[in-house]
């Protein structure tokens, strides 16, 4: 719940809620991305930023995003995050 | 040397155990009379013990483990109050799961939930908003909980539930802030550090100015780190560098991310939603002045505490703690976990009787993952 996911932004799903879809190692999820948007949120296509709880906090680079990804790994921490999400996507379907 | 084949890069890791070593040897610093250094956040609490950091840096230097895991300072009163909460009729309680095993006194979230109550894990509280939106006849509460790292989440969650009018919806909040118990720490007698390593993602959001009083105030060095393993050495090399030459300041190793201003968004939604609560209680470390976060009343409607008459919002309570636990001991760094006398005991990671063991950034539990062979043997 602490550390930040790297995920890539990969289309925006409402420009008002500042909401997008963000991939992260794989799985996709809604994210909002209030903290990071500071233009047209065209413009975050393609970027990477670290994810805390479904929001991006903060704007990183590929090869920053990279390294992180796999310290996560090593600390468990990326499967935790992946888990997570998948819970919370059974939570909304009443299975959680 | 066993877990240096771990590092990506050993060579970068053992150039930088070096010149830690020699620093270390420069001022002195020795087995018997170490210089210690608090590391605040349990994530790099996790990263020390995973790749055994603690053993492969000089002897003069010793980790103390600080308070950083909110889940390890969460009160047994709190969970009791969580589960007070889920117990009511209607309600869907949704919570991240790190907090699903945290003892309470009658019984944790988990328990709870076996036990029948609606209490849903999730990933965000965006999770519960969506919950809140799908199930207008039911009262979806959320539970806030962690640094700033997840507060300000929480607190755009609330925004964007006052825009939508979702009245279904509020927040248990429980939010609470790093700088507050690092001057608890700091002006207790007891104590004895001689630097920090800094919380990296809990920065981002909030910059290095609030640690400036550790540096101005209490003359310690501070270094803001990243959380993979090469930050951590290069981190406490920073930190001896300044004791060396005699400074103390805050520095930012972890700049690639942590701006020194913070993040002017997260920023501007926390002082719009929370204020300060006058203190606040914490596990293990008891009430710390200004150290949580409240609803301000312009979002009561939003604020659970107000809208059920629980936790704070029901007038002052006990602090108390289990039997035997040495949580706060450990906690301010006066004790090992080996050396609580329910370690491994009465209290493992399958039956947590302290929150230091219920989540993996919690010292107690970091210890008996990759520590207890270690310590048995010591
Ligand atoms: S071993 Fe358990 S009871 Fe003892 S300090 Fe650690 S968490 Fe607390």
């Amino acid at each position: 719940m602490c550390l930040g996911i790297p995920g890539q932004i990969v289309a925006i799903t409402d420009e008002g809620r500042l909401m997008a879809l963000a991939e992260v190692s794989g799985v996709r999820r809604e994210v909002n991305v209030a903290c990071i948007a500071d233009g047209p949120l065209a413009g975050l296509i393609g970027e990477w930023a670290l994810i805390h709880v479904g929001f991006a906090m903060s704007r990183i680079d590929a090869l920053e995003a990279e390294k992180t990804l796999e310290a996560l790994r090593d600390l468990g921490e990326a499967q935790e995050a992946l888990a997570a999400m998948a819970e919370g996507q059974r939570a909304l379907e009443g299975r959680g | 040397m066993k877990y240096a084949s771990e590092f990506r890069d050993p060579l970068a890791a053992k150039v930088l155990l070096a010149e830690i070593a020699r620093v270390a040897d420069a001022i002195g610093a020795t087995k018997a009379k170490p210089v210690h250094i608090m590391e605040i956040c349990g994530g790099h609490t996790h990263a020390i013990f995973r790749y055994g950091l603690d053993k492969l840096v000089h002897e003069g230097v010793e980790f103390i483990h600080g308070p950083g895991c909110p889940v390890c300072v969460l009160p047994m009163s709190r969970v009791d109050e969580c589960v007070q909460l889920a117990e009511l009729p209607g309600v869907i309680f949704t919570t991240f799961g790190d907090a699903m095993r945290v003892p309470g006194r009658r019984k944790s979230l988990l328990q709870a939930k076996a036990a029948g109550c609606d209490i849903r894990m999730v990933y965000s509280p965006l999770d519960a908003l969506e919950l809140a939106r799908r199930n207008p006849g039911r009262e979806v509460v959320f539970f806030g909980l962690g640094f700033e790292t997840t507060t300000p989440s929480t607190a755009l969650s609330i925004q964007q539930a006052a825009r939508e009018g979702l009245a279904n919806f509020s927040v248990f909040c429980n939010h609470i802030t790093v700088p507050e118990p690092i001057r608890a720490l700091l002006g207790d007698p007891d104590m004895l550090l001689d630097g920090f390593i800094g919380p990296g993602h809990v920065s981002m959001v909030i910059g290095t100015h609030p640690y400036d009083f550790i540096a101005q105030e209490f003359g310690k060095p501070i270094v803001v780190a990243g959380f993979e393993p090469l930050d951590l050495l290069q981190s406490v090399l920073m930190v001896l560098r300044q004791i060396a030459e005699g400074r103390a300041e805050v520095e930012n190793q972890y700049a690639r991310v942590v701006p020194e201003h913070g993040n002017p968004v997260s920023l501007a939604a926390i002082a719009d939603v929370y204020e300060r609560r006058p203190s606040f209680e914490w596990r293990g470390l008891g009430e710390i002045d200004a150290s949580g976060l409240k609803i301000r009343a312009k979002y009561a409607a939003w604020d659970a505490e107000e809208k059920f008459a629980i936790g704070y919002g029901a007038g002052p309570r006990v602090v108390d703690e289990p039997e035997g636990c040495a949580c706060g001991a450990v906690m301010t760094g006066r004790i090992k976990p080996t050396a609580c006398p329910q370690f491994g005991k009465g209290c493992t990671p399958e039956m947590p009787l302290g929150a230091l063991m219920v989540s993996s950034e919690g010292a107690c539990a970091a210890y008996w993952q990759y520590g207890g062979a270690r310590a048995a043997a010591e």
